[in-house]
């Protein structure tokens, strides 16, 4: 898997993470690694569950959006938390996701809340090819 | 960039400061308060002076702080014929807000029964990430709930009618419209009603103490009567259903925005004209989360009473349960202002901004319209909150805002290395405060020293007169999500 940062340097009351990959599948992956890790103490979410997620949008950069965007909504409708995908990314625009995406549902008694995640942001939002490799900077607000 | 001083307490960017400027930026804050904000702000209040149709000034409370698009404290008003909407200026949390209760408890008989109180308060009130209330809707009866806002609760029973009085726009904003919520924002939000959320959302008990009352005539016009008196504050917004409904609109306003030959120097600014067809779409959703909101902080309005009364063995109406008032900080409304000597209809955006309208101004219940609306300033859970007045000096200067709240000058990260949530929970009881929370981590984030002295915040906007102190609350209990 890539790997995640969190920027604390910006957007004060909010979270920003900083996502860098070799390819764009892994990209995408641990974007919502980093996701789930906002949201949860992902060791605390049992693998109960696996869904299939596909999404299409015009933009690469719309497709991480809608992607993130995507795993905050099955958040709030069916209390699902996504640990682990495997995802595949491809097009040059449309451009097309499809994940398998594993995790479980919130359990009050066993899983570590952390901050509930409202929103991707479009502020400071990139998704770029740079030295060989795919970086995000992502900010949601919790 | 250069911030000069305009006035006491007031800074301002020249549109000479930044290309595309149409309008000076204002900063409303001591030299200290200054000197917290972080860059981020002075680039987003000017990013936010750029946007077409904006008048007077792009402005920025003393709690602001680096946010997304506007800062927050960000106060900016458009005209509506000309002038744009953007939910980057309202936020995700569409009327994320305050609302304040008053009882006639003392101190002194809610002590022994504190611990009692706050455990039954956090098993009625759902918190924490991707909490589902216990109101359960119909897709139909949610679509009532969008276009009548707390009036829904009064038909329901989670209302008493007077509360509608003593709610900003009587708990129902105009203009919502259903038929421009997409369904997944329905799906999302639908089974959220009575929840509080996370972050810095709370659900407090809160005490007067002695000298803390700072007006006594105004304070008694709020239901505020003496040291000792116990308070219930709340601190929430639309949950799942308006975080969607601005993500939506972000994202079709971030494709149509260029057909209107508009740019923006922030992404998040997206926007649209205010009386285009995606911009009257989004103003009739986005009101229609603004009134689930309203219904949302009802609904736990109405389970405190249902605890209260269950743990005093009394009616919540022989509690003097009764609202004091609830305020959006998160909204866009049309509202008439002067501009130039003349009043126009602008599209005022609030984005960690309270309405403060002062005495004799349009909304105001009966009961407040001598000494103008309450303001309700929520501070960190360990260090208080305070109740203010709206004033005439808001209503010329501010568009009738003023802050929202203490201000972040910490990042979550930062406050979590400074203090474990556990450490700081049992600090917090020695001091009197007992706390329930559903993230233990969330928790160390919202330590009082991550925040600004509110004291500090409350001082300026007193001596700007956009505000004026009312009375300090100082919390006793806390359920934090």
């Amino acid at each position: 898997m890539g790997r995640y940062e969190f920027l604390e340097e910006v957007a004060l009351a909010d979270c920003a993470v900083e996502v860098e990959a070799n390819d764009l599948d892994d990209l995408f992956a641990t974007a919502a690694a980093a996701l789930a890790e906002v949201m949860v103490d992902p060791a605390t979410v049992p693998t109960t569950v696996e869904r299939t997620i596909t999404l299409t949008a015009p933009q690469l950069d719309l497709l991480l959006y809608d992607w993130l965007s995507e795993l905050i909504y099955r958040k709030d409708r069916d209390r699902e938390i996504f640990t682990r995908a495997d995802v595949r990314v491809s097009g040059s625009g449309p451009f097309h996701l499809t994940a398998a995406v594993h995790g479980g549902v919130i359990d009050s008694e066993l899983t570590a809340l952390r901050a509930d995640a409202k929103a991707v942001t479009f502020h400071q939002f990139a998704v770029e090819r740079k030295d060989g490799a795919w970086r995000a900077r992502i900010v949601i607000d919790i | 960039m250069k911030v000069r001083p305009a006035g006491d307490c007031v800074w301002e960017i020249p549109p000479s400061e930044k290309p595309g400027m149409r309008v000076p930026a204002r900063i409303y804050a001591s030299e200290a308060l200054l000197a917290q904000m972080d860059q981020g702000v002075f680039e987003q209040v000017t990013n936010v002076a750029c946007l077409p149709g904006i008048v007077r000034a792009s402005l920025c409370m003393p709690d602001g702080h680096w946010g997304y698009g506007f800062p927050i404290g960000g106060v900016a008003a458009f005209r509506a014929d000309t002038g744009v909407i953007s939910p980057g200026g309202i936020g995700f949390d569409i009327n994320c807000g305050m609302r304040l209760l008053r009882t006639t408890l003392t101190e002194d008989e809610v002590r022994p029964k504190l611990r009692d109180l706050i455990n039954a308060l956090f098993a009625a009130v759902p918190s924490g990430v991707g909490a589902k209330g216990f109101v359960r809707l119909s897709e139909a009866e949610f679509r009532d709930v969008m276009v009548e806002g707390s009036g829904w609760c009064v038909r329901h029973g989670y209302a008493w009618l007077e509360d509608l009085d003593h709610t900003e726009g009587r708990g129902c904003l105009p203009g919502a419209d259903p038929a421009h919520v997409s369904a997944r924002a329905v799906s999302r939000g639908r089974d959220q009603l009575g929840t509080l959320g996370s972050g810095n959302h709370y659900l407090e008990v809160q005490v007067v103490r002695p000298g803390g009352i700072h007006d006594p005539r105004v304070a008694k016009v709020f239901g505020v009567d003496a040291p000792g008196q116990v308070f219930v504050m709340l601190h929430c917004g639309s949950r799942g259903f308006g975080h969607q409904v601005g993500t939506d609109y972000l994202r079709l306003f971030d494709q149509v925005m260029r057909s209107y030959g508009i740019t923006v120097n922030d992404r998040e600014l997206a926007c649209a004209p205010f009386s285009s067809s995606e911009g009257q779409a989004y103003f009739g959703a986005m009101t229609a989360a603004a009134n689930t909101a309203f219904a949302n902080r009802q609904v736990i309005t109405h389970r405190v009473r249902e605890v209260m009364g269950r743990v005093f063995g009394k009616d919540p109406r022989e509690l003097g349960l009764s609202v004091v008032y609830d305020v959006c900080h998160n909204t866009a409304k049309v509202e008439r202002h002067p501009v130039d000597g003349e009043f126009q209809e602008l599209v005022v955006h609030r984005k960690g901004a309270t309405r403060a309208f002062g005495a004799g101004a349009p909304d105001l219940p009966d009961v407040y319209r001598e000494v103008g609306q309450p303001v309700i300033i929520g501070g960190s859970m360990e260090t208080g909150s305070a109740l203010l007045v709206g004033t005439a000096r808001a209503m010329a200067e501010t568009f009738g805002s003023t802050a929202h709240g203490a201000g972040r000058t910490m990042s979550r990260a930062q406050a979590k290395r400074q203090v474990w949530g556990e450490t700081l929970l049992k600090e917090m009881e020695a001091r009197g405060i007992i706390v329930r929370a559903a993230s233990k981590s969330g928790v160390a984030e919202e330590a009082g020293f991550a925040y600004k002295d509110l004291t500090a915040v409350v001082d300026i906007l007193h001596r700007l007169d956009i505000s004026r102190r009312i009375a300090s609350l100082t919390p006793i209990g806390n359920i934090k999500g």
